[in-house]
């Protein structure tokens, strides 16, 4: 077993949740509410109004699915939605065409594969995301997914944070390489082992609290270099108190947990945290270790074959291609972690097609012992692959055009829905991000420039990342026309930065012109071995701005 | 069409509600009204003279008074807690668990709205102020109390 199932108590909260959305839709549409009075109802469960429909973001837990789950997800698509869905920045799943009074059915057949949208939007603690390779890195020291399903449960309707001032959103990892952007997070958590025990290895919590994007980014600051593992909801909840008891409240745009921790100062927010911690110790709230064990037990690794070749064949060059960029290195001997892109030239990146489903589902049962992940790059990864399967594996997905060899490539790009789905955005964000795929088109090229993440906001609520993208594009409304800004330098990996704008910005051909030519300055100015953001931060904006505005 | 409710046997205290620093100020006063924004601690060194405590919600996204009657909770307070202002039916259940024992809400309720909320959940997931017991203590019956 390596991922967590219901029990019977899981099983009838989300029942519950089913009953009770159902009863508010039925509300509505009898009249008996106003939108404005269902609003806050719905965005608790994950029900947005959008420009064309409502959207239903469905919760992933740590990004971890199983094949049962994504066939259904499948079936939801095609009865419910146009046949698609679309993976997010927090490796959750988007249907993007509901109709309202579908709403209670696919929660209900959701809470048939134990899936749910709980807190999935609004003012609340959102599903918690963690690394991808979680379970199969060879670098962390443990799974970090018992501790996010135990936080998990310990969130859902957490009663004194029923209306929290903002969203709030947690990112758990366990290794010095953070693939999860845990650090652009309200509250980041890294597992560490005691640095002050002389080596007796005691687990606990790196806790890196206040970070967030949107239109004012903050990267998280530590608060914490040891939190013992047992104490973790406590530490939580003296910071959701602490913030929830002290935040704005009168202007939205002011109240997310970043800029309280701002204001304050990080010294004495961290001084009323360790203070309420104190304190909230003394009631006994946390859960024991009995309870931590059940649920780790659902995450045991799977039953890995002994003596397996490590080698792979690699006489077929298209496929040594993709193995040399999608695969990654897995904690036990002969296996792999295969990543799969959803930036096919001329896709909308995230996006999935139901048959494209059905197809990754039958490759997690039959090769990767019934596990799939979601990364937060809205790619998909196949966590535990016998490297003597690799082959098969790419057959498949080329087939069914899920072979593309781009990972961290410049064609592997974020981007929010934009105009073109979202009643907030000032631009569209998908049609840049398919012109730059398509101008970087050539693999060749693309493997050339290295390393390059782009990231592509539609508005200044930052959710395509673009503060934190090696290059990032800010789509802005200008005088009523669409206008683009570009920003060089940031970083959601452990080297976390933020990018910078680089100056005046561009109208939707000049973007794509304006992002090549910084490409092309990287080009000539690299030492070797620099990806851009090497070279960025070794040269500063000034090495670009003249090569960008000429 | 209900305009109050209450979770409580002892009788209703009679005295009007004054502002925290009135009651600060009085020392013979026993009903005291919060605004979201008030620290509830203040309350701490006079809480024994306390009956009442009325708990604004200015607008329900503003969720402060949530953790003011925790607070009041943790404290040691056995008085009656009442939210005022904004009180949406579909947040009474979780302020039940968050000590809140009666509610004098802007726009009345529904009582089978209520009835119905109140018994929507057959679990917590957590401790709170009222003394349900959470999944995790269900799921480990042997355990002592932790």
């Amino acid at each position: 077993m390596t991922v967590y199932k219901y029990d019977q108590y899981d099983h009838a909260m989300v029942q519950a949740r089913v009953e009770d959305f159902r009863d508010q839709t039925r509300r509505r549409i009898a009249g008996q509410m106003t939108d404005d009075q269902f609003k806050p109802l719905r965005l608790k469960n994950g029900l947005y109004l959008q420009l064309h429909a409502y959207m239903l973001r469905i919760a992933i837990p740590y990004g971890t699915l199983n094949s049962t789950q994504l066939r259904k997800l499948a079936q939801i698509a095609r009865k419910y939605d146009r046949g698609y869905g679309h993976f997010t920045t927090r490796q959750n799943l988007q249907f993007h065409w509901i109709k309202l009074e579908d709403a209670p059915d696919i929660l209900g057949e959701l809470a048939e594969v134990e899936m749910h949208c709980i807190q999935t939007s609004g003012e609340s603690i959102r599903n918690i995301s963690a690394d991808h390779y979680a379970g199969a890195a060879a670098d962390e020291i443990m799974d970090p997914r018992p501790w996010a399903e135990t936080l998990r449960q310990m969130t859902t309707f957490m009663p004194e944070f029923s209306y929290l001032p903002r969203k709030f959103k947690i990112a758990v990892i366990a290794a010095e390489e953070d693939r999860a952007a845990m650090r652009w997070h309200d509250f980041g958590l890294r597992i560490v082992k005691n640095p002050n025990d002389d080596g007796a290895g005691e687990i606990g919590f790196e806790v890196y609290p206040g970070g967030g994007m949107g239109r004012t980014p903050f990267i998280a600051y530590k608060s914490s270099d040891f939190v013992p593992q047992h104490q973790i909801l406590s530490y939580l909840q003296a910071v959701l108190r602490v913030w929830n008891r002290n935040a704005r409240r009168d202007n939205i745009h002011k109240q997310r947990m970043k800029i309280l921790v701002h204001e304050l100062g990080e010294e004495e927010f961290t001084r009323q945290v360790e203070e309420e911690f104190r304190h909230i110790l003394t009631l006994g709230t946390d859960f024991p270790q009995a309870e931590y064990d059940r649920i780790a037990g659902y995450f045991t690794p799977p039953p890995f074959e002994g003596g397996l070749p490590d080698e792979i064949d690699r006489s077929d060059p298209d496929f040594a291609v993709w193995v040399d960029q999608q695969v990654a290195p897995h904690k036990a001997p002969g296996y792999a972690i295969a990543n799969i892109s959803l930036k096919a030239q001329g896709v909308t990146g995230g996006d999935i097609t139901a048959e494209q489903m059905e197809i990754v589902a039958d490759l997690a049962e039959r090769y990767s012992f019934d596990e799939l992940r979601v990364a937060h790059t809205q790619n998909l990864v196949l966590p535990h692959v016998r490297k003597q399967d690799l082959y098969a594996i790419w057959q498949t997905l080329r087939e069914a055009g899920l072979a593309d060899a781009n990972l961290d490539l410049v064609t592997d790009i974020i981007a929010c829905p934009g105009l073109d789905y979202c009643t907030l955005a000032n631009a569209r964000s998908l049609p840049v991000a398919q012109q730059i795929a398509a101008r970087f088109a050539d693999p060749e090229r693309q493997r050339d420039m290295g390393e390059l993440k782009i990231k592509i906001s539609g508005c200044i609520n930052a959710c395509g990342h673009h503060h934190a993208g090696h290059i990032g594009i800010l789509g802005v409304d200008r005088k009523g026309t669409e206008n683009y800004q570009l920003l060089l330098g940031g970083s959601g990996a452990e080297d976390v930065s933020q990018a910078k704008i680089t100056g005046p910005g561009f109208d939707e051909a000049g973007i794509v012109d304006a992002v090549e030519r910084a490409i092309e300055r990287y080009r000539e100015i690299r030492d070797p071995g620099e990806r851009f953001l090497d070279t960025y931060r070794r040269v500063g904006m000034d090495g670009f701005k003249e090569a960008i505005y000429g | 069409m209900v305009e109050t409710l209450r979770f409580r046997d002892d009788p209703v205290p009679d005295e009007p509600a004054v502002s925290l620093d009135a009651f600060l100020d009085q020392s013979n006063a026993n009903s005291v009204r919060l605004e979201a924004g008030d620290d509830v601690r203040r309350l701490g060194p006079v809480l024994e003279r306390v009956r009442l405590v009325e708990i604004d919600f200015p607008k329900f996204r503003d969720g402060r008074g949530f953790s003011s009657a925790r607070v009041l909770r943790e404290m040691g307070y056995t008085g009656e807690i009442k939210a005022t202002g904004d009180v949406l039916v579909d947040l009474i259940y979780f302020m039940r668990r968050c000590g809140f024992d009666s509610f004098a809400p802007n726009v009345p309720l529904n009582p089978a709205d209520v009835e119905s909320v109140l018994n929507r959940y057959p679990h917590v997931y957590q401790h709170a102020a009222d003394d349900t017991v959470p999944i995790w203590k269900l799921r480990h019956p042997d355990l002592a109390d932790g």
